[in-house]
């Protein structure tokens, strides 16, 4: 098909705005993926496809390598063998990363940080820190911060650059109940409103359930489970359904 | 209230000032001393004396005179044994080969004390400022040298790839990441040659000097001006306590933020 990117973007764009609103997500592909460390294969042979815009949770136990997964598809690691497609082929896709410790830069103010490798980029990054509810402390040191807010400071940095893949490694995992369950509502918000593709590694499983529209257990470096969470958005964390499923998943990934 | 405000007021001067108790009970008694004389102004004048003498001094001239040369050559030495320190440590930090190069055998002139060395710095460069410049730069290079390869190679991996995988590379990262990073390690080093160029500057200036406050402080000995000699010592604990004044302040600004450091 010979479109010039600026009309397939148009293209693509509408396509999924007929489907799921504003949304300009990417689609993601995996074939094969393999990673080894030291003759221990973390990986092994890994197919997906994620579509556009989609909500993937990647659950499974310490050490059965969802996180390489993660690091993998965000190129921060080499995969041994495989192919792995971002997008649909044409330009550089935008992907960002969150990480389990904001790793905001200590000497660097709140706007700063958000502002990180943008040129010129503050207006926008007030904009950003605003979306999260941090307006007011722009000109804060990341050391003066609860947990919460750092990680909401790392997930405006990680939004000010428009992310058409958000790769999401953990990012409560360090947070106390509350603060996650604010910062879950605070995701799916701006997934929903942004249409961004979201892939999230947790331990999560009642996160998973809460965010994802389907949820990957990988055991042993493979893929041992791809469950659909058709549950209506906003998820009642107490309905039987959201149960049963939640429960569904936990039992699975206990089961080795 | 207004009870209470004259107090609170009380409190907060004596605990500003109680760290001055002990040096003024010194004083004092020394005074006593040395006034009864109970203490030979041979071995140690009467402070009053010592202070007459830092007066004088300063109204002749030749007080700033000494001081000046001093400082120059502390700066001087500072400048060049820290500059390079800096620079080589920048360098075996960010780069592996360098490191490889050059590390141990700086490691193996680090063991060797600068003083031990004074004996050959006559050889070479004579008595002349070249052997101080040489004895003070060489002294300070090795703190500052530890403290930046340290400082560089600690920074936090974890920081280092996100900011990558924020598209910050070159000199982008070097300026926003690393070199912030390394600069509380830096300021360490940076502390501890300040104090160190003091420590050798005396012995330098007492080895052979024209001028300085180590050649005010010589002369006097052998005029038995035990007030003078004084003055020299207080001098150059003035400095010192000036250049580990400067070296805060450095950390203050530099690190505001960092919690440790307001």
């Amino acid at each position: 098909m010979q479109i010039n990117p600026i009309e397939e973007k148009q293209v693509s764009r509408t396509v999924d705005q007929a489907l799921h609103g504003t949304r300009h997500g990417v689609p993601l592909s995996l074939r094969g993926l393999s990673k080894q460390y030291g003759g221990r294969t973390v990986l092994d042979a890994i197919d997906l496809e994620i579509a556009p815009g989609e909500f993937v949770a990647v659950v499974g136990r310490s050490g059965c390598g969802k996180s390489t997964l993660l690091r993998a598809i965000a190129g921060l690691e080499r995969p041994d063998g495989g192919q792995l497609r971002i997008g649909s082929g044409d330009g550089q896709p935008e992907v960002r990363m969150m990480f389990q410790d904001a790793r905001l830069l200590p000497w660097k103010t709140v706007l700063q940080n958000v502002a990180l490798g943008l040129a010129d980029g503050e207006e926008r990054a007030r904009a950003a820190l605003a979306g999260v509810g941090l307006a007011e402390r722009a000109g804060d040191w990341p050391a003066v911060l609860s947990g919460g807010q750092r990680q909401r400071v790392a997930l405006a940095r990680a939004l000010v650059h428009e992310p058409q893949l958000l790769l999401l490694d953990e990012p409560l995992g360090a947070l106390d109940a509350l603060t996650r369950i604010e910062m879950q509502q605070l995701i799916e918000t701006l997934w929903t409103r942004r249409g961004f593709t979201a892939v999230l590694v947790t331990h999560d499983v009642q996160e998973a359930v809460v965010l994802a529209d389907r949820i990957l257990l990988i055991q042993e470096g493979r893929l041992a489970l791809d469950q659909e969470v058709a549950l209506a958005r906003p998820r009642a964390r107490g309905s039987v359904d959201f149960g049963s499923l939640e429960q569904k998943v936990l039992d699975r990934v206990l089961d080795i | 209230m207004a009870v209470l405000a004259p107090q609170r007021a009380f409190a907060r001067l004596s605990a500003a000032l109680a760290p001055w108790a002990l040096p003024i009970l010194l004083v004092v008694v020394w005074q006593a001393a040395a006034h009864t004389g109970l203490l030979s102004s041979r071995i140690l004048p009467e402070p009053w004396a010592v202070a007459t003498a830092f007066w004088n001094l300063a109204l002749s001239g030749e007080l700033w005179t000494h001081l000046k040369v001093s400082l120059w050559r502390a700066i001087a030495g500072f400048a060049v044994g820290a500059g390079l320190g800096l620079l080589l440590g920048l360098l075996n930090g960010s780069s592996r080969r360098a490191a490889t190069l050059l590390d141990t055998t700086l490691q193996m002139i680090r063991n060797i004390p600068a003083l031990a060395l004074i004996p050959l710095v006559i050889l070479w460069f004579g008595i002349d400022e070249a052997a101080k410049l040489f004895l003070l730069s060489i002294g300070v290079f090795f703190p500052m040298y530890l403290n930046t390869f340290h400082g560089i190679r600690s920074v936090d991996a974890g920081l280092i790839e996100m900011a990558r995988s924020y598209g910050l590379s070159g000199w982008a990262l070097y300026r926003d990441v690393i070199l912030p990073g390394a600069l509380p390690s830096i300021l360490v080093g940076v502390r501890f040659s300040l104090g160190l160029v003091w420590v050798l500057l005396i012995v330098a200036e007492t080895i052979s000097a024209q001028a300085g406050i180590g050649y005010m402080t010589m002369n006097a000995r052998e005029f038995l001006q035990t007030d003078v000699v004084l003055v020299g010592v207080l001098l150059y604990a003035l400095l010192g306590k000036a250049a580990d004044w400067s070296a805060r302040g450095l950390e203050r600004h530099f690190l505001r933020w960092n919690p440790a450091y307001q």
